[in-house]
């Protein structure tokens, strides 16, 4: 079909839309020699509706001064994304105009990236600081699959990713050629697995409904990513005469636990002798630290924080996460909140040739489980672990449910039992300050080393940003959770845990999305970024640099896969051969990557390789001069490998 | 069972009585990276919280080291004498005792 042939689904929805829609009448194919099918009405709509001044009553009406990406917008501002993070795409064209014309770039504002993983992540990222979505655009094909990954993460991590895919349904719109390549008749199908719902809205009004709906259930716990397809149609053609409406969001109430059974296990944790609080994706707003803290100490319970989100500040007398394997095989009583791996919580599991595992805790112990994870599920992919044998399994968001089980253990306290909490609290606190000291004392072991310690690269970035209003927006398992062990963490928005999935190449565009959050506080914004994940799509430099995002990225770089390095290290070991060639295939190096030499190509202040640890704390101070001037920076760190 | 334990307390004061055989440092702190022992505990051996502790300086007694390089009882991966001969082990050992204290925690300002 050629440029200027009308398809009928068009043909029709122009005729309906406006009485000044003026479709061509007679438009014909070029060249194919086949004749257009042109309806009768809307000849006659065309002929009555064409300016008096127009010199044919025949001419080919080729403006609209109303496409539908402008109410999509409207839709998308009436939701309240404050950014819409893509790379361009021809799918979304119409939507992506209307942004930055009829939408003025501004809530939501478009962010430029270099790959729709980057996209994506960043949205991820951002949401873990902003506390609501951001949205990402992307191509429903070729911009699908690129994201994909990065949807994984954020399924894996229960957050909820807005995401729009364009795509072009109607076969006899499509131009020929790449817009054939760049649809597809089900897109979603691609990730449906690991988004909570997706639609294919086939008018303005089904996307108005729609995109409040998808915006309700990502929101709903367990937050999980949705997605949208937008038909080029929709976008590009005019917006009925009869404009539709835009539904009013209401989010839903998060789902609390059911109340005997939180009585219940109020009265297992006041009556314990060791109880223990487990949390890994607890704090799902700012609300959840403070809810956690004040049933902790009227406990004087230990808490240890898996580190999914910032659930508990790091220096509290009842932080005893360094301890966990200790307090889980003594306590009598463990309560997991929002825990992802409940079973690997309380089983210890053996990586040898026959794998094992064993229960680690004590007989008798009473589990009890708060997780929203029990109100959703999928079969496909498995990121639910082991199932895990616990005695009460309370279906709700543990967040929202703390404040009645905190009422309850008031409760239940008496004062014997208050007595009780207060020598045990004495002793937490004792112990959790020798945590501290072995923690600084760790530290020194290697302090002088090239490459630089991990624990010598947190501690020279603490030293100067402890002053600041600081975030951190990387993960911390790769460098021995170091700050968890030696920053004082007391905000919910100084750490967001995660990938989720372990998808590697998360970690630079999801810290470049949280600093976009973070960016209107004026925070300092630092992340750890590990080597092999900033390969992946190093292009959101750029994004920072383009947007004028202030991060500093300190590069761990230890120039392997590392995790990759040990697993086959494991195997020659277990085969007993080649224990020397475990780098093969796992290591980046010959040549060895200039990051600051990538970085300052995108528009970014770098300084480095930095192989002594001397010059560690100028760089880093040099580059923090650049963050708070609202720029991106990168100290390139030669590191060792945890 | 009163007997197995003797037996076991028993070996294990053998073993702890056992001397570390003489190894050279320098090739040990080779064999420390060529080997992949840094891979889990750091070139300097300083160790890393979720992979492998800290071993030296000041390792546990040579016949527990061996020991465990061989037959590990938790998540290592064992290393038998045909990935490390007996000798090459040695060096090693001699490498994780040769490393030296750190300094004090407060005598670096970025740890205060």
């Amino acid at each position: 079909m050629s440029k200027t042939s009308i398809g009928r689904r068009r043909f029709l929805k122009h005729a309906a839309a406006t009485g000044a829609a003026a479709v061509a009448a007679g438009a014909s194919t070029k060249g194919a020699g086949a004749q257009a099918p042109v309806a009768p009405a809307a000849r006659a709509v065309a002929a009555t509706s064409a300016p008096e001044t127009d010199p044919s009553p025949s001419a080919e009406v080729l403006t609209t001064d109303r496409p539908g990406g402008d109410f999509m917008v409207d839709v998308m501002k009436s939701i309240g994304f404050e950014y819409v993070a893509a790379n361009p795409g021809s799918s979304f064209r119409g939507l992506h105009e209307s942004l930055i014309n009829h939408g003025g770039n501004s809530a939501p504002e478009f962010i430029t990236c270099c790959h729709e993983e980057s996209s994506v992540a960043m949205a991820h990222g951002y949401f873990k600081v902003e506390g609501k979505p951001m949205a990402a655009l992307v191509h429903g094909t070729v911009g699908l699959q690129h994201a994909a990954m990065a949807l994984y993460n954020a399924y894996c991590d229960r957050v909820p990713v807005y995401l729009i895919a364009g795509n072009s349904i109607d076969a006899t719109e499509r131009r020929p050629g790449v817009e054939w390549d760049h649809s597809v008749q089900d897109a979603a199908v691609l990730v449906r697995d690991f988004v909570k719902w997706d639609d294919l809205p086939i008018s303005l009004q089904h996307f108005a409904e729609s995109a409040v709906r998808a915006y309700k259930i990502a929101m709903t716990p367990p937050t999980m990513p949705v997605l949208l397809v937008a038909d080029g149609g929709l976008q590009e053609d005019p917006i009925p005469a009869e404009r539709p409406r835009i539904p009013k969001l209401t989010l839903a109430l998060p789902p609390q636990g059911d109340l005997n059974a939180v009585d219940e296990t109020a009265r297992l944790l006041v009556a314990a002798d060791n109880p223990l609080i487990v949390a890994d994706r607890l704090a799902r707003t700012p609300a959840g630290m403070s809810r956690l803290v004040e049933l902790a100490e009227l406990l004087q319970a230990p808490v240890v924080d898996q580190g999914g989100r910032m659930n508990f500040p790091s220096r509290h007398a009842l932080n005893h996460t360094d301890r966990a394997r200790e307090l889980v095989s003594t306590a009598d009583v463990i309560l997991g909140l929002e825990l992802t791996d409940f079973w690997g919580t309380v089983d210890a599991y053996r990586d040898q040739l026959r794998r094992t595992s064993r229960p680690i805790t004590k007989p008798g112990v009473k589990l009890v489980s708060i997780t929203a994870g029990d109100l959703f599920m999928k079969a496909n992919y498995q990121d639910i672990q082991r199932y895990p044998e616990v005695d009460i399994a309370m279906a709700a968001d543990a967040e929202a449910t703390l404040p009645s089980l905190v009422e309850a253990v008031k409760r239940r306290v008496t004062s014997d039992r208050t007595r009780l909490f207060g020598e045990r609290g004495r002793k937490l606190a004792d112990t959790r300050q020798r945590l501290l000291e072995r923690a600084r004392t760790d530290a020194t072991y290697g302090w002088d080393a090239s490459p630089i310690s991990t624990a010598r690269l947190s501690a020279e970035l603490w030293a100067q940003i402890k002053d600041s209003d600081w975030a951190l927006v990387s993960p911390i398992e790769f460098v021995s959770r170091w700050p968890m062990r030696l920053w004082s963490f007391d905000k919910p928005y100084q750490f967001i845990g995660g990938a989720g999935g372990a998808g590697v190449g998360y970690g630079a565009p999801a810290a470049v999305g949280a600093a976009l959050a973070h960016k209107k506080h004026g925070r300092v914004v630092v992340n750890i970024q590990a080597d092999g994940d900033l390969m992946y799509a190093p292009g959101v430099l750029w994004t920072a640099a383009h947007h004028r995002i202030p991060l500093l990225s300190v590069m761990h770089n230890n120039r392997a896969y590392h995790q990759e390095v040990m697993h086959i290290q494991r195997m020659a070991n277990r085969h007993q051969r080649g224990v020397t060639s475990a780098t093969i295939g796992t290591t980046i190096e010959n040549p060895t990557i200039d990051f600051a030499g990538l970085a300052r190509s995108l528009g970014v202040h770098a300084e480095g390789p930095i192989t002594d640890p001397k010059d560690l704390g100028g760089a880093i101070k040099r580059a923090l001069d650049v963050v708070k001037r609202g720029e991106p920076a990168l100290v390139d760190v030669v590191s060792q490998p945890r | 069972m009163m007997l197995k334990t003797a037996i076991t307390l028993g070996l294990a004061a053998a073993l702890a009585q056992t001397a570390a055989p003489a190894g050279d440092a320098k090739n040990g702190r080779k064999l420390f990276a060529a080997d992949g022992c840094y891979q889990c505990h750091g070139y300097e051996a300083q160790g890393a919280t979720p992979t492998g502790p800290r071993l030296g300086p000041k390792p546990i007694p040579y016949a527990q080291f061996q020991k465990y390089v061989r037959q590990p009882t938790g998540q290592m991966p064992p290393y038998t004498a045909k990935s490390i001969p007996d000798n090459e082990l040695a060096d090693i050992y001699a490498f994780l005792q040769s490393l030296p204290s750190p300094p004090a925690a407060d005598s670096i300002s970025a740890l205060k």
